[in-house]
């Protein structure tokens, strides 16, 4: 195994085997304690939007109210519907839960990236990283496990033998399957520059505002994400997979109790693990902001420890953007959102990559760059009038046969 | 370790093809396709080809399979099958002869190749290893967009035609009612 952390390297112990299944339960615990608190912070900021005051009765400030909602699920009756598939019925709430918990573990979620520091933490006399795994293949890993999240989504409304749940899914899933596309084209612009698809590599690489690759990619690339990520994960203004007016609740209409729970568990783990999938790709993960030489450094905390401070800082910008999402944008009608997400996003995301690959290539071996962008521009330029003309084309044929869908 | 890692893939993709067969219900069969495909994945990664095996989950366990799951659903096949008929005659002596052939010629080339085919990294040129933790992504990118490019755009258009063919298939302009 090639460099998964480094206290793996060599012959393992059971001290290193200790601090692994220290980091498991710190990760475990942490996406846990992370949820319940996404949960209440959406509900309170949503209503402070509202002029509303919130869950303010369990706790201080209303903070234990999630805890009392989940025991009170715990509590509730489970019922399985006659017509389900009881087996597939039993297994999807796991599948759509177990993924949410598995992406967390590629985070980086702290260290010092600082100078030759590499993120690598000394624990116990032994170096390692503040993050459970650093896989060779990082980044991928995390789309490979959000593409088997739509196994969860899509067997639970199956399974439950009944109408809206089956719709719902199928909503669910399309979404989900369609915006898988735009999210890894401009993943891939960040690679390019990142030049590695390890996690730490790609915070490692984000050393100053200016490489941050937020603007190193230009700021299209991290549009397109925020957009196709809210998608991916079913919130406002794509959460179509619920549409309450519409739809019963989605795909899980016929989930009660504690499986309900779970579902309702993986959605608000998985915003809160995209938010961190944001700030590391795109905004320098746990390293602090830097312009130039001068580091932005929290005076007395050690170096390692100061980049969990900065990294939840700037989870918590993230999570507030969805929520204010949710406050304040209209849900899209079903043939906007796969416009928007094939016709715009995929085209979008795909030219800006092949125009990056363009530059560095040019820089690599020495073309004039002026040139190279004068030509993708001109090159992409074309592909859009095409594209809208056969979009055009396509509209009209439409109109002149009566819809059929 | 790494034997004991084997056999549980090797047991996963067994059962999960064995649940591809036996299961009578399709979405079953779909979910054991799934298991398969997941064990073959781990056994990429014992490989040391762990680009493989995550392109192995995101294309075929993401996307195949899930557009797999979506025909069964829409198409309502997602009852059990009555298995009596034969579509077409002869139809299951033919399949057990070619499933009994292409066994005999699987086993017969791991016999000949003998210990040569459990050589780590024999199957490319250059064994993957090093410090370099992405050596994996770029020897693969050399041999797709180097040595066989012509093959990998042959095969890209061949996917274009086909989803243009079907397109128009679909969408043929029907004569007036």
């Amino acid at each position: 195994m090639l460099a998964i952390d480094p206290l793996l390297v060599g012959d393992i112990d059971w001290v290193a085997l200790g601090i692994v299944g220290l980091k498991v339960l710190v990760v475990f615990a942490t996406g846990l304690v992370a949820t319940m608190l996404m949960v209440w912070f959406e509900r309170k900021v949503i209503a402070g939007m509202q002029n509303r005051i919130g869950p303010n009765k369990a706790g201080p400030f209303g903070l234990l109210q999630t805890l009392a909602d989940g025991i009170k699920l715990f509590f509730k009756e489970d019922l399985i519907p006659d017509r389900a598939d009881r087996f597939v019925f039993r297994l999807a709430p796991f599948l759509a839960f177990v993924p949410a918990f598995l992406s967390f573990a590629i985070i980086p979620l702290g260290g010092d990236f600082r100078g030759d520091a590499n993120g690598i933490v000394t624990w116990f006399g032994r170096e390692t990283r503040v993050q459970l795994a650093d896989p060779s293949i990082g980044v991928l890993f995390a789309l490979a496990i959000s593409a088997i999240a739509v196994y969860g989504i899509m067997l639970a409304g199956w399974s439950s033998g009944s109408k809206y749940p089956l719709l719902g899914s199928v909503r669910a899933s399309a979404q989900m399957v369609s915006y898988e596309a735009a999210l890894g084209l401009s993943i891939a612009s960040v690679l390019v520059v990142a030049g590695t698809l390890s996690t730490s590599g790609i915070v490692d690489a984000q050393s100053t505002l200016g490489t941050w690759n937020l603007v190193a990619t230009g700021v299209v690339p991290f549009v397109v994400f925020l957009i196709a990520a809210t998608a991916e994960l079913n919130r406002p203004p794509f959460d179509l997979v619920e549409a309450e007016q519409e739809l019963v609740g989605g795909f899980h209409t016929e989930y009660s109790s504690i499986r309900f729970a779970l579902f309702y568990l993986a959605e608000f783990m998985n915003t809160v693990t995209m938010s961190a999938m944001i700030v590391t790709l795109f905004f320098g993960g746990p390293q602090p902001p830097a312009i130039g030489g001068t580091v932005l450094d929290i005076p007395l905390l050690p170096n390692g420890l100061e980049g969990t401070v900065w990294l939840f800082a700037k989870v918590l910008v993230f999570l507030y953007v969805y929520v204010w999402f949710r406050a304040t944008l209209p849900r899209l009608r079903y043939d906007q959102l796969m416009d928007l997400g094939w016709k715009l996003l995929i085209p979008v995301s795909l030219g800006w990559f092949m125009m990056l690959v363009a530059q560095r290539l040019g820089r690599a071996l020495g073309w004039n760059l002026g040139v190279v962008t004068v030509a993708s521009i001109a090159v992409l330029g074309a592909c859009w009038v095409l594209l809208q003309r056969a979009l055009t084309v396509s509209a009209s044929r439409r109109d002149e046969q009566g819809a059929a869908f | 370790m790494d034997f004991f890692v084997f056999t549980c893939a090797a047991l996963m993709s067994l059962v999960g093809a064995l649940g591809v067969v036996l299961r009578r219900n399709p979405v079953h069969a779909a979910l054991s396709l799934v298991l398969t495909l997941f064990g073959v994945a781990v056994l990429f990664v014992l490989l040391q080809a762990e680009f493989l095996a995550a392109v192995q989950v995101i294309v075929y366990a993401g996307a195949i399979v899930v557009l797999f799951l979506f025909v069964i659903m829409l198409l309502g096949v997602d009852r059990i099958e009555n298995l009596r008929t034969e579509p077409i005659a002869l139809q299951r002596w033919v399949a057990g002869l070619v499933g009994l052939a292409l066994s005999g010629l699987l086993v017969a080339t791991a016999l000949v190749a003998g210990d040569e085919t459990v050589v780590r990294g024999s199957g490319i040129a250059s064994a993957v290893a090093g410090d370099d933790p992405d050596a994996n992504v770029r020897q693969i990118a050399g041999e797709i967009f180097g040595d066989y490019v012509v093959a990998f755009e042959l095969t890209s258009v061949l996917l274009v035609v086909a989803v243009v063919g079907t397109v128009v298939m679909a969408r043929r302009k029907q004569a007036a009612k």
